[in-house]
Formats: C-alpha cells, sequence, structure tokens
C-alpha cells in the first residue's frame, strides 16, 4: 500500500495546461526525487498536494494511505500528515526557535501560554534530531541551513509523514547538507516518506530511491535510481540529448578594455575587514574573463567596486582603453562603458511591476529615448532589438516583467545592458535558476557578444559554466586572487583547489 | 508557468474608466438629493475652485508618493509659505511679485531642506515631514503672533476669486485643441518614422475626440457662469505639467523606477538621492503655488491655514491609485480623487450634512477606496 497516491491530476491556468494527467506514488520510507525543468510543473503538483490550490480547482484524485482526500486548505494537508519545506523559509526572524516549532499550536490553557513546556518539548524535539540548537536562540541569529533544519524541526513536530522538501540546500554549506542528509536518513528509517525538489542531480542521485522527471506538465519517466543515470535524467528533462551546452569560443582578443589595478574593499559593517584585497586584473576586447570563487569570496563585492556602486571605503587604479580613467557611479560606469548585469534580478535587476519595456530602456533611458524628454516610440523601436535577438518570449514589449518566467527575465536584464552600448561588460551569476533551454541560448550569446568585440567579465558559482564559457580564469580565495589559468589550464581539479585556499 | 499577460497600460487605463465611473455615480446622486442644485455651471464653477488647492497639493505629493516618500509637512508649509506672502503685501506693503517670489522660494527652499534630511542623512520621510508638520505649524504662528494678517493687496486677491473673460476662455480652448490634435499627429508620424508601421493618421484623430469634447464642454459650462475661474486655470496648468513631468521625461521614469525597486534603480545609473532632492522641491514649490491661491481666496493668513490639507492631497493620491509603497500612481488618477473627495464635500454642504457626520463619511470612503482596489488586484 502506497502512502501517497496521486492519480491523473489536470491542472489549468487560464490558456496554460500546467499539469497535464500526471501521477505520482510514494511509500512509507521513501525518498522520491521530483526532477525538470522550470515551469515543468513540480511546484505546481506541490501546491496541489498541500492544498494551496483547493479541491475543485484541478481534476484527479489524491489518496494518502488508500483513503482519497479532499484538501480545502493548508490545514487540511497538515492534519493527513503532509508538510512541505519551501525554499524560502517561512519561519518569523523575531521569535525564538521554540516558538517557532510550535508557532499557532502552543502548549496553553486558557489562551496563557506554558512557556517551560513549550522549551522543554522543543529541546526534546532537537535533540531527537541531533541538533545542538538552544530553543530559546532568536531565529534571525542562527545560520540559513541552521534555521532550514529548524523548520524541518517544525514539520516533524505535526507528526508529518510526508515531508516535502522544495530545494532545501539551495543555500546551505556543504557540511549543512552533509548535517541536513544525516537527519532525513534517520526519517526515513522512521517511515516517513520524502518528495525531493532538486536541480542538483549529485545531491538526488546520492539519496534517492525513485526519480520522476516532468516535462511540460507531463511525467516523462519514473525509474529507480540505479536504473538511471545523470545524462539520462538530463536528456528526459530537455526532451534531448545534451551534447556540449557551451558554444566553443573562438574569439580574437583586442587591446586592453579593462585594467584594474590594486583593488582593495572594505566591508562597510565591520571596520577594517577587507572583502577584496589588493586585486588586479585586466580584460581584453573580445574575451570572455571567468572570476571563480566560493561564496563570500569577494566577486560581486569585486564588480560593485568597480562599477562604482560599493557603499563602503574602497582604493582601486582603473585604465578605460589604456587611459587612467575613475569610476564614481553606477551613472559614470556606463557613460564610460561599463555594464553589469547584476546577480539577483528580481532584488538588483529588475521593477517587476513595469513592463519589458520600461526596465529595458531604463539604464540607457538617455540615450535611446531623449537627454530630459522621452519618445515612446523610440524606446519601443530600440527594445524591439534585444526582445528579438534574445528570444525573449512576451506577447509585446508592454508585457509586465513579473509575469515572465526567470528566463525570460534573466534575458530582459541582459538585453537592459546591451542598450547601454557596453564596451566592458560584467555578468554576475547569469543563469541562476533558469531553466536549461534558456541558459544555453544565454551561453550562445555571450560567446556571440565576445565575437562582436565586447570584453565580459563573468562570475558564477557553477564551475562548468565558468569553464565552459571563459578564455581565462582568475580565482578568488577570502579576497585575494590564488589562480590564474588559460582556457586549456583551467581544469576543475585546479580551480577547486586555489578557490579553497589549497594552491 | 506564465500567468496571464496584462500590461501595466491596460490596468492603469481600466482603473481610470471606473473611476470616471464613480464619480459619475456621485454627481448623480448629488444632484438627484439636491433638487438640480449641484450639476448647474454655478456650482461646477464653485467645486472646481474648491477642489483646485487640493489637487496642486496632491500633483506634487504623487510624484514623491511614486518615488517611495511622504510629506505630512505640506498643510504646516502651505500655512508658513502663505503667511510670507501676506507678511509681504500686508505688512512689508511689497508688491504682488515678490509676494509670489517669495512663497514660493520659502516652499522650495523647505522642501530642498526635508529632501535632504531625507536622501542624504537617511532619516525616513515619514519622521522628517512629521517633525515639519509640527515645526512649520510653530513657525506660522510665530511670524503671524497668533494674530490673522488680512491681504490688503486686491490683484493677489483676484488670483483666488477671479474669472477669466470668456474670449479668454475660447482663445485658451483653440489653443488646447490644436496642440491635442499636433499630439496626435505627431504620435502617428513617429510610429512611420521609427519603421515601426504605417501612420495611422485617421485612428489618432478618433482618439482625440474625447479629449477635444472634454475642453469644449468645460469651456462651456465655466462661460455659462462667469467664465474659467483663476485657480481653475493654475490648477489645469500645474496638472499638464505633472502629467508631462510623469509622462514624458526621463525624471518622471525615474520616480517610478526608484519607487518600484530602489535597488534595481540604483544599479542602472540613476542618481536616486538627487532625484528625491528634486521631487521634494518640486512639492515645495507647487506648495508655494497652493499657498497663495489658499491665501488669496480667504482674503488673509491665518494660524491654522492649510490644517490638515496634507491629508487631503495624500487621500487624493490614494483614491486615485497610488501605492504609498511608491512605483504606482498617475496624475490623472490624483487629480481625478482630488474631484471625488471635492465633489462629497461640496454635495454634503449643499444637503446640509453636519460637520461630524462629513468627516465620518470622507474616511469610510477613503478606506474603502483602497479596500475594493486591494480586492481587484488580488483576484486580477
Amino acid at each position: 500500500m502506497p502512502l501517497l497516491e496521486m492519480k491523473n491530476i489536470v491542472k489549468e491556468f487560464p490558456g496554460v495546461r500546467a499539469l497535464d494527467g500526471v501521477s505520482f506514488t510514494l511509500e512509507a520510507g521513501e525518498f522520491h526525487s521530483l526532477v525538470g525543468e522550470n515551469g515543468a510543473g513540480k511546484s505546481t503538483l506541490m501546491k496541489v498536494l498541500s492544498g494551496v490550490y483547493p479541491e475543485g480547482t484541478f481534476e484527479g484524485d489524491i489518496l494518502v494511505e488508500d483513503q482519497p482526500r479532499h484538501f480545502k486548505g493548508i490545514r487540511d494537508s497538515e492534519a493527513a500528515g503532509i508538510a512541505i519545506i519551501f525554499q524560502e523559509l517561512s519561519l518569523v526572524k523575531e521569535l525564538t526557535v521554540g516558538e517557532n516549532i510550535f508557532l499557532g499550536k502552543e502548549p496553553s490553557r486558557f489562551g496563557v501560554i506554558n512557556w517551560s513546556e513549550l522549551y522543554h518539548k522543543a529541546s526534546n524535539l532537537l535533540r531527537e534530531l541531533r541538533l545542538p540548537i538552544d530553543p530559546r536562540v532568536k531565529v534571525g541569529s542562527l545560520g540559513i541551513g541552521q534555521q532550514q533544519l529548524v523548520e524541518i524541526a517544525k514539520a516533524l513536530s505535526q507528526d508529518a509523514k510526508i515531508l516535502v522538501l522544495d530545494e532545501p540546500t539551495a543555500a546551505l554549506t556543504e557540511s549543512e547538507v552533509k548535517t541536513l542528509f544525516g537527519i532525513l536518513r534517520d526519517l526515513l528509517a522512521r517511515g516517513v516518506g520524502m518528495i525531493y525538489i532538486s536541480h542538483k542531480l549529485d545531491e538526488v542521485f546520492e539519496m534517492s530511491d525513485r526519480i520522476t522527471v516532468l516535462r511540460d506538465g507531463k511525467t516523462v519517466s519514473t525509474h529507480t535510481a540505479a536504473e538511471i543515470d545523470k545524462n539520462g535524467v538530463i536528456a528526459a528533462m530537455v526532451g534531448r540529448e545534451v551534447g556540449d551546452i557551451f558554444p566553443t569560443p573562438d574569439h580574437n582578443y583586442g587591446e586592453v578594455a579593462l585594467s584594474i589595478k590594486n583593488l582593495t574593499t572594505y566591508s562597510p559593517d565591520i571596520p577594517g575587514k577587507k572583502l577584496v584585497d589588493g586585486v588586479s586584473f585586466h580584460v581584453r576586447k573580445g574575451e570572455v574573463l571567468g572570476i571563480a570563487g566560493l561564496m563570500g569570496a569577494g566577486r560581486t563585492e569585486l564588480l560593485m567596486s568597480i562599477f562604482g556602486a560599493w557603499q563602503g571605503q574602497l582604493s582601486r587604479e582603473i585604465e578605460i582603453e589604456g587611459k587612467p580613467s575613475t569610476i564614481d557611479s553606477p551613472g559614470d560606469a556606463i557613460a564610460k562603458g561599463v555594464g553589469f548585469v547584476t546577480e539577483d534580478r528580481k532584488r538588483f535587476g529588475l521593477i517587476l511591476d513595469q513592463t519589458i519595456l520600461d526596465n529595458m530602456t531604463l539604464a540607457g533611458l538617455r540615450s535611446i529615448s531623449g537627454k530630459f524628454v522621452t519618445n515612446r516610440t523610440r524606446e519601443t523601436k530600440a527594445a524591439k532589438g534585444p526582445m528579438q535577438s534574445l528570444h525573449i518570449k512576451a506577447n509585446s514589449p508592454l508585457t509586465v516583467t513579473g509575469t515572465l518566467s526567470g528566463g525570460n527575465q534573466q534575458k530582459v536584464v541582459l538585453g537592459k545592458w546591451l542598450l547601454t552600448n557596453p564596451k566592458v561588460l560584467f555578468l554576475d551569476e547569469p543563469t541562476r535558476g533558469i531553466d536549461v533551454g534558456a541558459k544555453q541560448e544565454i551561453y550562445a550569446e555571450i560567446n556571440k557578444l565576445a565575437k562582436t568585440g565586447l570584453a565580459i567579465v563573468l562570475v558564477s558559482s557553477e564551475l562548468p559554466e565558468v569553464l565552459g564559457l571563459s578564455d581565462r580564469v582568475i580565482v578568488l580565495h577570502e579576497g585575494k586572487v590564488t589562480g590564474e589559468f588559460t582556457r586549456d589550464e583551467a581544469t576543475p581539479e585546479k580551480v577547486m583547489a586555489a578557490a579553497t585556499g589549497n594552491h | 508557468m506564465d500567468e496571464p499577460k496584462t500590461s501595466r497600460f491596460n490596468a492603469t487605463t481600466l482603473r481610470a474608466y471606473i473611476m470616471i465611473a464613480v464619480l459619475g455615480m456621485i454627481w448623480a446622486y448629488f444632484h438627484y438629493a439636491t433638487d438640480s442644485i449641484f450639476l448647474t455651471p454655478r456650482n461646477l464653477s464653485n467645486l472646481m475652485t474648491q477642489m483646485s488647492v487640493t489637487a496642486i497639493l496632491a500633483v506634487g505629493m504623487l510624484m514623491l508618493i511614486v518615488s517611495g516618500n511622504i510629506d505630512l509637512s505640506v498643510g504646516s508649509v502651505l500655512g508658513f509659505a502663505g503667511g510670507i506672502a501676506a507678511y509681504a503685501v500686508t505688512v512689508m506693503e511689497y508688491g504682488l511679485p515678490v509676494a509670489i517670489i517669495a512663497s514660493i522660494t520659502v516652499g522650495v527652499a523647505i522642501g530642498i531642506f526635508h529632501g535632504a534630511l531625507t536622501a542624504y542623512l537617511n532619516i525616513p520621510a515619514f519622521i522628517v515631514t512629521l517633525g515639519g508638520l509640527l515645526a512649520w505649524r510653530g513657525a506660522v504662528k510665530w511670524l503671524l503672533g497668533g494674530n490673522t494678517i488680512p491681504i490688503s493687496n486686491e490683484t493677489f486677491k483676484a488670483i483666488g476669486n477671479e474669472n477669466l473673460p470668456m474670449t479668454f476662455g475660447w482663445i485658451l480652448a483653440a489653443v488646447a485643441i490644436a496642440f491635442v490634435l499636433f499630439m496626435a499627429y505627431r504620435n502617428a508620424r513617429s510610429v512611420k518614422d521609427y519603421g515601426l508601421g504605417e501612420a495611422n493618421y485617421t485612428g489618432e484623430l478618433l482618439k482625440s475626440i474625447i479629449p477635444i469634447g472634454g475642453i469644449i464642454a468645460f469651456i462651456i459650462v465655466m462661460n455659462a457662469y462667469q467664465g474659467v475661474p483663476i485657480p481653475v486655470l493654475i490648477l489645469v496648468i500645474v496638472a499638464l505639467f505633472g502629467a508631462f513631468l510623469t509622462n514624458s521625461t526621463t525624471f518622471g521614469r525615474y520616480l517610478y523606477a526608484i519607487g518600484g525597486n530602489a535597488d534595481a534603480a540604483r544599479l542602472s545609473g540613476i542618481n536616486n538621492k538627487r532625484n528625491i532632492l528634486k521631487v521634494y522641491a518640486l512639492l515645495g514649490a507647487l506648495t508655494g503655488v497652493a499657498s497663495l491661491i489658499f491665501t488669496a481666496r480667504v482674503g488673509s493668513a491665518a494660524p491654522d491655514a492649510g490644517v490638515l490639507k496634507e491629508l487631503d492631497a495624500i487621500a487624493a493620491c490614494v483614491i486615485g491609485g497610488a501605492s504609498l509603497m511608491g512605483g504606482r500612481g498617475t496624475i490623472f488618477g490624483a487629480c481625478l480623487g482630488a474631484l471625488i473627495m471635492a465633489s462629497l464635500d461640496n454635495g454634503m454642504s449643499l444637503l446640509n450634512v453636519r460637520d461630524f457626520m462629513q468627516d465620518i463619511i470622507k474616511g469610510s470612503i477613503l478606506v474603502a477606496a483602497v479596500g475594493l482596489d486591494m480586492m481587484g488586484r488580488k483576484q486580477s
């Protein structure tokens, strides 16, 4: 008897069939991964399971332990033993760990909370999970990894039989991932069934009993982990065999476009702490320079500092096309031909309420539209270029960017910077959280731009991306350059050794 | 999955139609309830004059709210700038030009001061202008010594009380219609000039019919009483100026960008601080203009002049669809909001609704308007 059965689930949005007859089963004690490109329907399926989309808004059946269930809301699914841990944490940072775990079901009499019982239960629960966390500290004072574990403790306090984990390791360090997996294995042994959504196939294969691949709202395949390998899963996800998704660079370098000497950046919060320490580098016209490094190595700070957007102390010398120069604000940087596709498009890149047109013309507005008086027609014409060349899928330039998929949003950000006519373009995590197809298109575009003579500086956390696209790679570790490799020299092993300081 | 697609343009246009419909219902009700007094040229002329001070403030406030800021001090600043103008003409016996320059300069200076504290010292706008609300009211009381200064200069009073000659009204209408037609021609031409399709002259001409009809109807109604009131003329100029700034200039686009996502705006090369300073200065200038009309209409400067005007201006913006979170709102909406508020004031006064009841009704309508708006947004 399966723990959970979802049969022929169909969910439609106006104009789109998000789920098209998906079936899914989960056994007690099973670790079942759900993979697929963004937009394949994973999140929609989990929202159906959790009652976010209530009974009646979709077709199909949900059975828990052979009993048909009709969820009208999240409370119903929780009562049936289903707990979902979303990528964005749902903890209250200003409350303690114990308060968060028992939020909404505090042990109480006549509305008066029994605090000693609450903290006693909370510490028992944490001890059971072997988590060395004090239930009386505020959640906000914990690291992201520990917060994730608290979220799991919270789910278990509700006696969850089915645990859904949506990209739980996105913000965790390697050792935190190990701790998490250790706990998950204990829970599996106790008979809890787990549905695991992740883009990280290494983790999927490390943990899974079975792997189900979704594509375009349909189940493509369900295999045991032994029956299939990574290439098989990727092929099923994209619906085609992926060869090398990176284009072969064949760039002719010109003269040096941008040269930075002795860049040192201080933390705005901790006096005297150097986030970037004496970094020098240059990038030539038509060259892709990759900057590799682990989280906190100072990569984003480096780009922000050059771009004039750093809000702390800094010192550096800049040469643009061989001439000494200064950049003291982002506006100044744009005027001098430097563009910056920032990381985290929702926070730093886009105004989600505004249209593609408004977003795309923002950075280059004065040159595209007019110094003081704007001209919509001229803007529309300018925006059409990148919309076509980047294959942005939208009805019109007046589509609101918040309604676009991640890949298309990222292309809008890229288009915005192309419209400033840059000579040097910084790309900070240009493919974070977008699907394989859109990634491939952006890779091709980067390659094409380099061929037209643009100097590109690429920062990415994905090592294959840095190695696959760059003509030259420099590696940062704790704010210092710990390695520089040509394309031929750069192997994952060498770069990783430099990034961890073992050079 | 992509959600169904809507553009900001469509949502805003729909909103505008709904608001006009609501205004129409309010007018129809008052006209019926007042035995056909409400929709007479005389009352409509009064109504437009009454709304002008609030609407001029709302134009400036709208731009500030769009940038994600707020100003609670405009009522006190209006009182202070009006006090300065009255002091200049009556006590110092300067001419009208000095009074005009003085009150607008005072407004701009105070705006720059508030803007600098907000943008460059990072003190929240709410706190800076809450302090301003108290401090500038204190400054009016100090300036006037607790007394009321009557305006001795008749030209000054004319700003608030006179009307344009009828012929002049028609000349203005002609200029306005010519402008509308020119813009229609320019729109049609630019589509062709930038290679985006054929110029659709008939289509643009048809679109111009509604604004042209509005202009003619407006002049007919105003001339049927005593001609276009000077405060209304000033309001129209200010509103057109505001609409031009927000729709058709880089400055306007930057305000929406800053209010929509300040980080993204800054990283796109926009100088957020300087633009916020500018919009405070602009609101200050418009507060100066409003203070001149207000003082002229009352015929004197009083220590309590402009009390609660800041709330009227903010309410007008919010009823007109502006979001206090920033990034959203239109000048047209803010002016319509001011007109709805003024219509309620005017209509309820005609019906002799008691003062306390008027306040309760206006407060409820403000909250209900925003409540309905939020429900509408959730569904879409």
